[in-house]
């Protein structure tokens, strides 16, 4: 047992959340290893983005427990668990549009996030050469001083997942990263994403099955907020129980 | 290079802003108004504390609160209590039943200074009473609000409900406030007579002096890395929490530093118009200081600053002639600056004046030398700048 819980990243176990009766995760257990990349399928309502808000704090827990490198997430604040080291994507774009890209980077940079350290933040050449190398890793490098505003959908997309980047978190937590793309703009994505998984671990929520198949290490396919089943993409595809309420229609 | 350009404290643009403001404050008003009228400004550049405050709490965290007459009133009853005291000496209180308290004590049959006044009679106490007792004040409001991540229209309501508490509190409490007629008749300074010309002539330039400081410290607070997360947290505050802050404690800070502003505007006030009354607490004027601010210019600071001269100064001289229609005024006022100019006077400025003059300033002087560089120059020059990094290393 406490083998298992050094060696797991992140261990989900018995998770359970319950909105006015309604079980929307319902003693969800699953743990993730190190450079894992775990993707998250399963129909409307499964309750995939409410597990990562449990994770990241956004939504209290009704109980179970998920723990961190053996930290105990449950109790900790969200931006506690942004400095332990879990990142979080949104499934919208939600970037700063009132400041530049440079600034919208800037601000995840992992250094001055107290009150008195912000201000009296220097912009230094590590912050500088940190933000124009992760502008160029998502193809922002000659937009710099754009404002966050004028870029597309994608290139919002991508900022945010520059945003992650420079927090350099253990644990990235995406929601549909690649929906609402163009072809083009989704396989640049593809691309990007499959360098940033190397070195972490990596849950995603996806849709898109070309995409899952081409990322996933593991997929776990929720239904009802449970799990419905769990493996190798190969196993999952061939599930009969997976087929029939997923994969069927 | 166009990276560093925003870091700077001022860029060429602002510095010019500052110094034309200061031009204004220092020399053009001091020199064209009598001394009552100079001492009038004086009165207004005292809310101009407020308004930058909420410049930062308002425009850039979008924080908005109707309660700012508390923290002003909290800053003129400190500097009031201590003025009272001084002001009710053993002989000059002499035909009171008891000597030596103030006036409104003696009539509501207090016969003891109340302990709490006590430490008032000390000059530095008071100044850091001006200060401190709006931020401890504003802290405690912060934390129980912000924490519990109540904000938006539900915050407004409930500062302006605090405002009304306190005013309510005060007028009630007449023999510990002098309630509804507040603390009046104010003398001396450890000494210094503060009702002459000359007097209320210095105490201008103190005013001002202090105001610049608010001005230099929201400037240095805008520019710094909290300035730009204070923006980042009025669009997208759920995206900040998740990059590791703690949005409540950002909130607080500027929420706290809004009201080490208005304090000090409050002290000012009390100087300067010898006296310190719950209508400057309640809620008229806590959203009338939102309007000064709102017309303005809620993003910009120096725009506070303007905006609460020319507002009061058209309230001054409309409401001695048409003194029944200066609210309905004041609102249609409030009602047009939302609806047409949600920047204020400074938006009107930057967005519509400014390009203009650019305009007739390039087509004269295309073949002489370029006047001051447009904003836009910026992000033109943006491909040069890692080729010039590369260049660099």
């Amino acid at each position: 047992m406490s083998i298992h819980q050094t060696s797991f990243v992140l261990s989900v176990e018995d998770l359970t959340v319950s909105f006015d009766g309604f079980k929307a995760v319902d003693g969800l257990t699953f743990y993730v290893e190190p450079n894992e990349c775990r993707v998250m399928i399963g129909p409307n309502g499964a309750g995939k983005t409410t597990v990562l808000d449990l994770i990241c704090g956004r939504t209290r827990a009704t109980g179970g427990s998920v723990r961190f490198k053996d930290q105990e997430l449950l109790t900790m604040r969200e931006d506690q668990i942004v400095l332990a080291g879990v990142g979080r994507k949104f499934q919208t774009p939600s970037v700063y549009e009132d400041l530049s890209v440079f600034e919208n980077l800037e601000l995840s940079f992992p250094r001055g996030h107290g009150v008195f350290g912000s201000l009296f933040f220097r912009r230094d050449a590590e912050v500088k050469d940190r933000i124009q190398e992760i502008a160029e890793t998502i193809f922002l490098a000659d937009l710099l001083d754009e404002k966050a505003a004028f870029l597309s959908h994608g290139q919002k997309q991508w900022l945010e997942i520059g945003m992650l980047l420079i927090q350099d978190p253990e644990l990235l937590m995406l929601d549909e990263p690649v929906a609402g793309m163009s072809v083009a703009e989704r396989k640049k994505t593809a691309e990007l994403l499959n360098r940033i998984i190397d070195h972490r671990s990596v849950i995603v929520i996806e849709h898109d099955m070309g995409f899952v198949e081409d990322i996933a290490t593991r997929v776990t396919v929720l239904h009802q907020g449970k799990t419905l089943s769990e493996g190798k993409m190969d196993k999952v595809k061939n599930d009969p129980k997976v087929i029939e309420v997923y994969l069927g229609h | 290079m166009q990276i560093d350009r925003k870091t700077r404290f001022l860029t060429r643009e602002e510095a010019i802003y500052f110094g034309l403001l200061a031009a204004v404050i220092f020399l053009i008003l001091p020199l064209a108004l009598d001394s009552f009228r100079l001492n009038l400004f004086g009165k207004y550049l005292t809310y101009a504390f407020v308004a930058i405050g909420l410049v930062l709490c308002w425009g850039a965290g979008g924080i908005l609160s109707l309660g700012q007459g508390v923290f002003f009133g909290l800053g003129g009853y400190a500097m009031a209590m201590f003025l009272k005291l001084e002001a009710s000496t053993p002989e000059a209180t002499a035909i009171q039943s008891t000597p030596g308290i103030p006036d409104f004590m003696d009539w509501n049959q207090i016969t003891a200074l109340p302990w709490w006044w006590e430490p008032f009679n000390s000059l530095a106490f008071s100044l850091i009473a001006v200060v401190i007792v709006p931020v401890a004040f504003a802290f405690i409001i912060g934390v129980a609000m912000f924490r519990r991540r109540v904000g938006g229209v539900y915050f407004a309501i409930i500062t302006q409900a605090i405002a009304a508490i306190l005013t309510i509190l005060i007028i009630g409490q007449q023999g510990f406030t002098g309630g509804v007629n507040g603390i009046t008749d104010l003398r001396t300074l450890k000494g210094w007579d503060i009702r002459t010309d000359e007097a209320k002539e210095i105490l201008y330039f103190v005013n001002a002096v202090l105001l610049f400081a608010c001005l230099f410290a929201a400037q240095y607070v805008r520019r710094s890395k909290l300035g730009r997360l204070l923006i980042a947290m009025r669009d997208q505050e759920d995206r900040v929490r998740f990059s590791g802050y703690d949005v409540a404690s950002f909130k607080i800070f500027v929420f706290c530093l809004g009201a080490a502003f208005a304090g000090i505007g409050g002290a000012m006030f009390t100087l300067q118009v010898g006296f310190m009354s719950p209508t400057l607490v309640g809620i008229v004027p806590s959203i009338e200081m939102v309007i000064f601010a709102a017309v303005g210019g809620r993003l910009s600071i120096l725009g506070a600053v303007y905006g609460t001269l020319l507002v009061n100064w058209a309230k001054t001289t409309l409401s001695e002639s048409f003194p029944e229609l200066w609210l309905l005024g004041l609102g249609a006022l409030f009602i047009a600056v939302v609806m047409f100019f949600p920047n204020g006077l400074a938006g009107l400025w930057s967005e519509q004046v400014m390009p203009r003059l650019r305009k007739l300033f390039a087509g004269r002087g295309a073949g002489a030398r370029p006047p001051a560089a447009p904003v836009p120059a910026n992000s033109a020059s943006a491909p040069d700048s890692p080729a010039a990094k590369a260049a660099a290393e």
